[in-house]
């Protein structure tokens, strides 16, 4: 083979290899199961679980170890025929809220879920304060005679400011 | 002084003062809802003597330390000689969870770095890790005449960890 058409067939090789990566992955994110409801709610439950290995990443997504034990625990109790309240109740208990991708609203969370609320209010007030205080504001003064002149002069640019 | 020039400051220092304290927070370290809370049964063979089981309710009645270990952890070398010298000392009885591997490779990973544990059991499949909530190896356990977990260090265990933490809760507990 030439040296480019070496290169052609790596770069193909290589393109290929990246085309067949996410495939891969998908495929390992697919329960076992061949229950097609089963499996779409295993991979629901697993893309609202943290991996608490690669901690930014869901279960679903994620191949620690960790991850692919943790989906074949939802497969297998899916398969047993728990709830998904109860398969979340599973992890929780083991592994706290912080395995829940989105967290849920109790009393330690409250500035979490209820922070950027009132953030907004306390944005809304100020902006509400802001324009009453423009408004009562007096209008400026009309312009004087003399001053009306001079900055007709400064905007036709025929003189200097005189000073 | 105006008035309206504090504000800035003033949000500048609540800021300022969520990022202070979380630099000093270790995102690695999740709070486990175990703590206070019955250790998971289990009852698994045993490392050397895989004809014989261990399980929880065989140490009803002592405080006891659970490390969850492997021989493929690198952490775990870390801790290790910290581990030997506790057991040395004859403080408190440390159960080895050799977490998700081969029995072989266990055996001859504790020849290699001594043995602290009165004994160790094999998880093979990580069934028990995870009732444990276990996600990074290694964890320790510390568990009460009664049964309930008291404390929980994940990661390699430090000489302060031990001093300061692990063993002061020891005695506490050995106590009661």
């Amino acid at each position: 083979m030439t040296a480019p058409l070496r290169r052609l067939a790596a770069g193909a090789l290589c393109a290929l290899a990246l085309a067949a990566a996410p495939l891969a992955h998908a495929a390992d994110a697919v329960p076992t199961a061949k229950d097609p409801v089963a499996q779409a709610r295993a991979v629901r439950l697993s893309e609202q679980l943290r991996c608490l290995v690669c901690q930014n990443q869901t279960i679903a997504e994620s191949n620690a170890d960790l991850a692919v034990d943790l989906r074949r625990q939802v497969n297998e109790q899916i398969a047993a025929g728990r709830s998904d309240d109860e398969i979340v109740k599973y992890m929780t208990d083991r592994y706290g809220d912080f395995v829940l991708y989105k967290p849920p609203f109790k009393a330690t969370t409250l500035l979490l879920w209820g922070g950027p609320a009132l953030l907004l209010l306390v944005g809304l007030a100020l902006l509400v304060r802001l324009v009453r205080d423009r408004r009562r504001a007096p209008a400026p003064a009309p312009l004087s005679a003399e001053d009306r002149a001079r900055a007709e002069a400064l905007l036709a640019g025929t003189t200097k400011d005189p000073s | 002084m105006n008035r309206k020039l504090l504000i800035p400051l003033a949000v500048f220092g609540v800021v300022f003062a969520f990022l202070l304290v979380g630099l000093g927070l270790n995102p690695r370290e999740v709070p486990s809802p175990l703590i206070g809370k019955p250790a998971p049964q289990f009852q698994l063979k045993r490392l050397h003597d895989p004809a014989q089981a261990f399980g929880t309710a065989d140490m009803k009645g002592k405080v006891w330390l659970l490390n969850v270990w492997a021989s493929w952890c690198v952490a775990c070398r870390e801790e290790h000689p910290l581990l030997v010298e506790l057991a040395r000392a004859k403080i408190v009885p440390i159960v080895g969870l050799d977490y998700k591997d081969d029995p072989a490779a266990g055996i001859q990973w504790l020849r290699q770095h001594g043995d602290p544990y009165d004994l160790s059991v094999v998880d093979r499949d990580g069934a028990v890790g995870i009732d444990y909530g276990v996600y990074g190896v290694p964890e320790t356990f510390l568990i009460d005449k009664a049964g309930v977990i008291r404390y929980k260090h994940i990661g390699p265990v430090t000489a302060q960890a031990l001093e300061k933490k692990i063993i002061p809760l020891v005695r506490e507990l050995q106590k009661s």
